[in-house]
């Protein structure tokens, strides 16, 4: 029987957290506004309505370009891509056709490197809520999204499954949180995923002749759940002698599967042309360096060098680099204190400090609290251990015939016989010195 | 005396000398002739009080015809389509603010070609306009009702825009000045988009002192138009007395064989030996089928470029009304407005884009070359701004591509961006139509154009003609 | 040299559904003759030699043209004036008839 493979492209949106829209000076924050209330001629698509491009999106653009080691070329523009729906106040969105603003790419992930085909900017639409008014099935359009900065971020079909593409999102995520660019966040809408499904024979060089689009996916985890029943549904309907028809479908979240969307008549023709009320971007290289030294030192380096400079391991490692501010509050903790690295990485990886909250010097007297606590006499102790110790002969027995769990249930005897004083890890090393003589 | 048939700079004057009062002006213009030649679709009945607040600025309150493509906030703006029919602006256009900055104010809205698709006025939803000078004529467009309102003495000056001849034909068949600026000079924010890249907003008044005057009020950048040029605006009144001595002048068209022996082409011959007299050179520039130096590149395949690239851009830019945040919706696009959505629409669909849209840009390249070559010989280019006079009402209507063939002579030295302004050159005393002489200069030349026009008007008094 | 185009009254059915623009059978022959006879002015484009040749979409020129990311209040409708002119409203959104499931 024949081995097929899943080929899989992933199509990224990212809302730009900047102050203003990406084509006016409405605020682009949206996030439950009151409907209508953040439009101006520009983004309600009034008569005379003209564009004008926000910098700083551009920089951030071109940033996160930079972040997944694409090319920048120094000539770039907008164009119209023109198509009719109700949240499209122009009836055309503005965007970029075949001069994007960074090409050529990648992610490395744990299960291979996933390369970026290219980065662009458009503009946002927006937001349809379908209800019944008086009776009558309605859409309500709000239209405070319409114009709002959005990355548009698209893979080559080199994601191989849905774990595959998990690790990739994660770690795109990740660098567009360091990044300060976006707030990322699935639930809210300010990114949002489609994948390009298909599968081919193992070891096939062609590319599948076809593609599934899914939409309406709001977690990594359905990401994954919906690639792996695209795939098995691609599998069975080829071993069948079928192709899989292209079309777009939907992710269904109580169900876990995917259903036909409305099949859209032929492709859409978007006839792109290059945007006339806009002029052309051209950028000096020198501009171009100054963005990339505006980027921080990235996830990947950071959790490398914490692990070097600190000594402490990978997992605990990742934790603390999972969030820029995290990493960076931990670093910043370390310089103002003498407590050792791996206590503080401990601190903050196992129990939930509020960084936003606990400054580093209240979090170091909270540490140092603790440890004073703890702190109690080496006579008191050894005498403690001694008392146990009598007290607890067959566990003793028990412990010498190989039951080594016994000696925590050991360690927790002396620390009551302390009153939670002491440090366990030492207590557990003098009993295990006293119980073998 | 009709006051509102002062100039705007002998009505400036009377009003600052308190010899005329500002609602004498305006309601004058309100009472007389719009009906009859159907020039304002919307008068503003605030007009008179607004006016009264505006006596300390430049413009003291003139009341100023303003075309109706153009926003204004609080009145209405319709584009003379039924889809915006009763459409009420939130905003004024970037022009029609600078004007009222100035103490313009708007007097009404001139009618004009639905969306500006055209060239008589006769697209308009609303009906023609009637040509002044005879009313069994039409006035041209798109800016028909702009310059209906100056020669009918409605206003004392207007404001239009041209996309490919809509401010220089219809001031040609009304026998007043139209001037269209160099593309980016004036912002195009709040005006109903027709063309993207060669929308012109300009001045069509009496005088081409008055148009100058206007110029100054509305140049320049906005920061609400990205196409609108960081280049310094000059005084353009200062060198307005300048003269032509010594000025090179390329004769362009008169030997075109669609204008052979016509009265277009012997009027533009007879301006040009008034050129001569005033000191200028003059030398035909010869029409030629190909790119060729010395030569002025044969319009017809400007006619095709400009077909294509603005029925492109249109077919785009009326993309947004749909009938849910403003308007009435597409069912309400009259047929000229369809027609040229459908066909850009074409032009820039799968598998045609190349063909169509791409070559108009590439054959948009050879005009702005060859005018770069000619302006490096010539100072000012002179034409016939339209092949004939003023043709009769509905001779225009239900042509399918009657706009883009009679604006021929225009539509090359618009889609290249560049300036030109049209001047009477001549009056048939039979019709009492006239004939209108185009000057054109580089870009940002407006001043060139300016003098060289007043030049001209002072040596024949057209404006004495009656 | 590229052949002429002849456009079918399928093709102007097909266009007029790009466009979005709904037009009778009646308005379909009419259109179709009327393109016909613009795409005879058209077509003297191809018999200009335009090899090497770059397409212009601006003539002024111009490049880098932006903004700085500030908030403009001033030009911010309220939103009685974003809906003023609106055929439709409702608690302050623009209504339409349900679109089906299509995003």
């Amino acid at each position: 029987m024949k081995q097929y493979e899943p080929v899989i492209g992933m199509e990224i949106h990212v809302e730009l957290a900047t102050q203003s829209k990406m084509f006016c000076g409405c605020p682009a924050d949206h996030f439950e506004k009151k409907p209508n209330t953040q439009t101006c001629p520009v983004c309600l698509a009034m008569p005379g309505g003209l564009p004008v491009p926000n910098k700083k999106a551009i920089e951030w653009a071109i940033k996160l370009g930079l972040a997944l080691e694409c090319e920048i070329p120094l000539f770039s523009k907008f164009d119209r891509k023109n198509y009719f729906y109700p949240d499209l106040p122009k009836g055309y969105q503005i965007s970029q056709y075949d001069k994007p603003l960074a090409v050529h790419g990648k992610i490395d992930t744990k299960l291979g490197m996933v390369r970026i085909h290219r980065v662009h900017l458009e503009e946002d639409t927006g937001k349809l809520l379908h209800t019944t008014v008086e009776g009558k099935k309605v859409t309500l359009i709000d239209f405070n999204r319409s114009g709002v900065p959005l990355v548009e971020i698209v893979t080559e079909p080199d994601i191989h499954s849905g774990d595959h593409a998990k690790l990739f999102l994660k770690k795109l995520h990740q660098i567009i949180r360091y990044l300060g660019i976006s707030s990322a966040d699935m639930e809210k809408g300010s990114m949002r995923l489609e994948p390009n499904i298909s599968v081919k024979p193992v070891g096939s060089k062609d590319l599948p002749n076809y593609k599934v689009e899914v939409k309406n996916i709001n977690s990594f985890n359905f990401v994954k759940k919906a690639i792996e029943y695209e795939v098995i549904r691609h599998i069975a309907l080829l071993e069948q002698g079928k192709t899989p028809v292209q079309e777009t479908r939907g992710w269904m979240e109580g169900k876990n599967e995917t259903i036909s969307q409305r099949l859209k008549e032929e492709a859409n023709d978007y006839r792109y042309f290059p945007e006339p009320d806009i002029p052309p971007m051209r950028f000096s290289s020198e501009f171009i360096e100054d963005i990339r030294k505006q980027i921080p030192e990235l996830p990947e380096k950071v959790k490398n060098r914490l692990m070097k400079m600190y000594d402490i391991n990978k997992s605990v490692a990742e934790i603390l680099t999972q969030e820029k501010e995290l990493g960076e509050y931990f670093e910043k903790t370390v310089s103002l204190s003498q407590i050792s690295p791996s206590i503080i990485a401990n601190v903050l990886v196992n129990q939930s400090v509020n960084i936003q909250q606990v400054k580093p010097e209240e979090l170091i007297d909270l540490i140092n609290k603790k440890q004073q606590e703890k702190q109690v006499d080496a006579g008191v102790v050894a005498t403690a251990i001694e008392a146990v110790i009598a007290a607890n002969a067959k566990a003793i027995e028990d412990y010498k015939k190989g039951k080594t769990a016994v000696l925590m249930f050991l360690v927790g005897m002396v620390k009551r016989e302390l009153k939670g004083k002491g440090d366990a890890e030492k207590i557990k090393v003098l009993l295990e010195g006293k119980i073998h003589g | 005396m009709k006051l509102n048939s002062l100039t705007l700079k002998k009505a400036i004057s009377k009003l600052q000398h308190k010899e005329i009062s500002l609602s004498e002006l305006v309601e004058e213009a309100i009472k007389e002739k719009n009906k009859e030649l159907h020039i304002y679709l919307t008068l503003n009945n605030e007009a008179v009080r607004q006016a009264s607040s505006q006596t300390e600025k430049q413009l003291e309150g003139i009341p100023i015809a303003v075309k109706d493509n153009f926003l204004t906030k609080g009145l209405r703006s319709t584009a003379s389509s039924n889809v915006l029919k009763d459409f009420i602006p939130p905003f004024d256009a970037t022009v029609v603010m600078r004007l009222k900055q100035a103490g313009g104010v708007v007097i009404g809205k001139t009618n004009l070609d639905a969306w500006a698709h055209g060239s008589s006025t006769e697209t308009s939803a609303f009906g023609s306009t009637k040509n002044p000078r005879n009313k069994e004529y039409l006035p041209g467009g798109s800016s028909g009702g702009s310059a209906a309102a100056v020669a009918a003495d409605l206003c004392i000056a207007a404001i239009g825009s041209e996309t490919a001849g809509s401010i220089r034909q219809p001031a040609s068949w009304c026998g007043v000045v139209g001037l269209k600026p160099t593309y980016g000079r004036v912002s195009r924010a709040g005006i109903v988009a027709m063309a993207s890249s060669t929308d012109s907003p300009g001045p069509i008044g009496k005088t081409v002192e008055d148009c100058a005057t206007l110029l100054n009020l509305i140049a320049g950048r906005d920061i609400y138009d990205a196409t609108t040029s960081p280049q310094p605006v000059p005084d353009f009144t200062k060198q307005i007395q300048k003269g032509v001595k010594g000025i090179r002048i390329g004769i362009c068209y008169t030997d075109h064989e669609k204008l052979k022996g016509s009265d277009a082409a012997k009027a533009v011959s007879e301006a040009g030996k008034i050129f001569e007299r005033l000191g200028a050179n003059i030398e035909l520039v010869p029409v030629s089928e190909n790119l060729q130096k010395g030569h002025i590149f044969d319009p017809n395949y400007a006619v095709a470029a400009y077909t294509v690239v603005q029925r492109s851009e249109v077919s785009s830019n009326l993309a947004g009304y749909n009938g849910i945040r403003y308007d009435y919706g597409r069912a309400f696009f009259g047929d000229e407005a369809k027609r040229r959505i459908m066909l850009g629409t074409f032009t820039l669909s799968k598998g045609y884009s190349d063909r169509y849209y791409i070559t108009a840009q590439k054959v948009r390249s050879l005009y702005i070359n060859n005018y770069r070559e000619l302006f490096g010989t010539y100072d000012l280019l002179i034409a016939p701004t339209s092949p004939g006079y003023a043709q009769k009402l509905g001779a225009t209507k239900d042509n399918p591509m009657y706009g883009e063939l009679e604006d021929i002579l225009l539509e090359p030295s618009t889609i290249s961006g560049l300036p030109g302004i049209s001047v009477p050159c001549y009056r048939d005393p039979k019709t009492n139509l006239y004939i209108g002489l185009n000057i054109m200069a580089n870009y940002w030349q407006e001043e060139k154009i300016i003098s060289a026009a007043y030049a001209f008007e002072q040596a024949t008094q057209w404006n004495s003609w009656k | 040299m590229q052949p002429k185009t002849q456009i079918t009254s399928e093709m102007v059915s097909h266009i007029a559904k790009l466009a979005n623009i709904s037009i009778t059978n009646d308005e379909k022959a009419a259109l179709t003759a009327g393109f016909n006879e613009t795409m005879k002015v058209v077509d003297i484009l191809f018999s200009v030699d335009v090899k090497g040749v770059t397409p212009t979409s601006q003539v002024t020129g111009l490049e880098n043209v932006y903004r700085e990311d500030t908030i403009d209040r001033k030009r911010v409708f309220t939103q009685d004036e974003a809906l003023a002119n609106a055929p439709r409203k409702h608690n302050g959104y623009f209504v339409v008839d349900q679109i089906l499931e299509d995003d």
